[in-house]
């Protein structure tokens, strides 16, 4: 005789994988920690705006990155600076932290043997914490962007702005290029996401997870910049994090941008599936 | 019986309506990677509407046993089935009908009380969205916990948040309940509120496996009972049966023991010891009993107290495992 309700088996998956996708972003939203990160990511635009207001005050300007020479000019390049800057390091790090922690904090806390009778179903719960990563890293962006975006509108003029190809284009034009490039960043991202997941099945430390994390980021960036590597360079997952800037050009420049999204989506579909195997077939003692 | 025997996944859908066993296992066996051999063999026999007590030491491989019926550990080998399906294999259609405190509870620091069942309600697949707020305070109020349900989990006592535990287990009707050591934490007044609790749950037709280390909780709640040391079954059966293994034992309290000692050895009482003011030993039979009392009079044993020592549960483990009940080595 039993005591549960039968539903229609596609209805309970989709309706029920909302429910614990939006308490997945409850609990990832509402942690002291997320939001520490996040509030960190929206002060650097403020830090690189400030230094970059009195360093032209004072000396007048000169060289610089492609993006920072521009900021003085028009406010809304003070986004793409900062994205710049932040992509390769600091929104990298606190990616690495919300997917590290993923499975392997709730390990740690003992919470996942419960989650996992509840039953969540395995495959259903890392789909749902990729989901939940995915969403955080467009979070981050989106801290990184706006921030960036009310600063420089504080401390700079805005109005038509001048592409990285010399073409002129209007605000509107600008603010929609930003908001793509910030999507792109986001998925940029992916791949560390699906790294950090399958990392996070493999221990029952949050902390060990996370540290892993972070640590692989940075290697692949060194490796990155190593000549006789040339030959892997183009498969690591951060060679094209920076080929954002290609959609500042008129036209906008797709290939290493699609290249990039591409790589991102072989990195997902490569670990996502590591971690599948690892997680459903793992035996839960924590 | 054999009809309800299901040796693999194929038959689970036909899943039977009211088999006479909510936990059947055979030959369940899991050997860690390490090589240790957590459990051995296993041949388990819980029966539907029982309040079951799973009693061992420590390590003895009572938490293994419930992970693998849980579906968090696959077995090396032999098959356990859980209201009537097997797992891990059934895990999502059996698992909802189950409400489980493992190895204690397990919160999130930083949300409420009431905001940690949400969770794990949200965690079901085949829980009600819209009824979830009013299940979550029902847990609550059932396990005392309404006043602190704002409270962060973090500042909750242990006894609150086994309390906690519980109250997730109870989220919804259930009809296994698997508690492991489900009073651990708390005060002799928060186990008997929860005693009560499980009394009240079996009540409702909840069949409650309670794992444990306790033996006079498994004495004061269970109905059936099953013995685990060193990762094998001693032994399994009514709380009843069990206890009647360890036959009671005749005490007579005496200032006379030598003279006592003497006319109980000649009516071939045995296994007698003695110290300073008492004799006791195992009596042929209770129809003895007057005669033996007549003959230590007659004998001029000044007789202080003349009784049978009913036996417990901890005289049967100690008879079936020839040892105290310590931590397995």
């Amino acid at each position: 005789m039993s005591l549960v309700e039968t539903r229609p088996a596609a209805v309970v998956t989709v309706g029920a994988s909302l429910s614990l996708f939006r308490s997945e972003l409850g609990l990832t939203f509402r942690r002291a920690r997320t939001i520490t990160l996040l509030g960190i990511l929206a002060a650097l635009p403020v830090l690189i705006g400030v230094v970059i207001k009195s360093q032209t005050d004072g000396s007048g300007g000169g060289g610089g990155p492609a993006f920072i020479a521009q900021v003085t000019q028009n406010g809304l390049f003070l986004v793409f600076t900062s994205l710049a800057v932040t992509l390769p390091i600091f929104l990298p790090m606190t990616v690495g932290v919300v997917a590290g922690d993923s499975i392997a904090g709730e390990a740690a806390s003992g919470t996942l043997r419960y989650l996992l009778v509840a039953p969540a179903g395995r495959t259903r719960l890392l789909a749902v914490k990729f989901a939940a990563g995915m969403t955080f890293c467009l979070a981050a962006t989106l801290a990184v962007a706006l921030s960036a975006l009310a600063t420089g509108a504080a401390l700079f003029p805005l109005g038509q702005v001048t592409l990285l190809s010399g073409d002129t284009v209007g605000p509107g034009t600008a603010l929609f290029r930003a908001v793509l490039i910030a999507l792109v960043v986001a998925a940029s991202l992916g791949g560390l996401v699906a790294i950090g997941l399958f990392v996070s099945t493999l221990t029952g430390s949050g902390i060990a997870a996370m540290a892993t994390t972070v640590v692989l980021v940075i290697t692949v960036q060194i490796l990155d910049t190593f000549p006789q590597l040339h030959a892997i360079q183009p498969y690591l997952f951060t060679h094209h994090w920076l080929s954002f800037g290609d959609l500042l050009r008129q036209p906008i420049y797709w290939d290493n941008v699609l290249q990039n999204l591409g790589l991102q989506a072989v990195y997902v579909a490569v670990f996502g599936s590591a971690a599948w195997a690892r997680f459903t077939s793992r035996d839960i003692t924590a | 019986m054999a009809l309800l025997e299901q040796s693999d996944g194929r038959a689970a859908t036909s899943r039977p309506a009211a088999s006479a066993d909510v936990i059947r296992t055979s030959g369940l066996t899991k050997r860690f990677r390490g090589g240790q051999l957590a459990v051995d063999n296993l041949d388990l026999t819980v029966p539907r509407g029982s309040v079951f007590g799973f009693l061992g030491p420590n390590g003895s491989g009572k938490t293994t046993t419930i992970r693998m019926l849980m579906g968090l550990i696959a077995p090396t080998a032999g098959v356990a089935t859980v209201l009537g399906e097997p797992m891990p294999g059934a895990v999502s259609s059996v698992l909802p009908r189950v409400g489980a405190l493992i190895e204690g509870p397990a919160l999130y620091g930083f949300l409420s009380g009431r905001d940690n069942l949400a969770r794990i309600d949200a965690a079901d697949p085949t829980t009600d969205p819209r009824t979830r707020s009013r299940r979550v305070d029902e847990a609550l109020d059932r396990v005392g916990l309404t006043a602190a349900a704002g409270k962060k989990a973090r500042a909750y006592s242990l006894g609150m948040k086994q309390r906690l535990g519980l109250a997730s287990a109870l989220l919804r009707p259930r009809e296994l309940l698997v508690l492991d050591e489900p009073t651990n934490g708390l005060d002799p007044q928060g186990m008997r509120e929860i005693r009560a609790l499980i009394r009240e749950v079996a009540a409702d037709g909840t069949t409650v496996f309670l794992s444990s280390h306790l033996l006079d909780e498994i004495e004061h709640v269970c109905t059936h009972a099953a013995v685990m040391a060193k990762g094998r079954l001693l032994v399994q059966g009514t709380v009843a049966e069990l206890a009647a293994r360890a036959s009671g034992r005749l005490v007579v309290r005496t200032p006379d023991v030598a003279l006592a000692t003497e006319v109980l050895t000649d009516r071939q009482v045995t296994d007698l010891t003695s110290d300073e003011d008492r004799v006791s030993g195992t009596p042929l039979g209770e129809q003895e009993l007057p005669k033996l009392c007549a003959a230590l009079v007659e004998a001029g044993v000044r007789v202080h107290g003349f009784g049978v020592e009913r036996g417990t549960l901890e005289d049967a483990f100690v008879a079936l495992t020839g040892e105290g009940f310590d931590v397995a080595g």
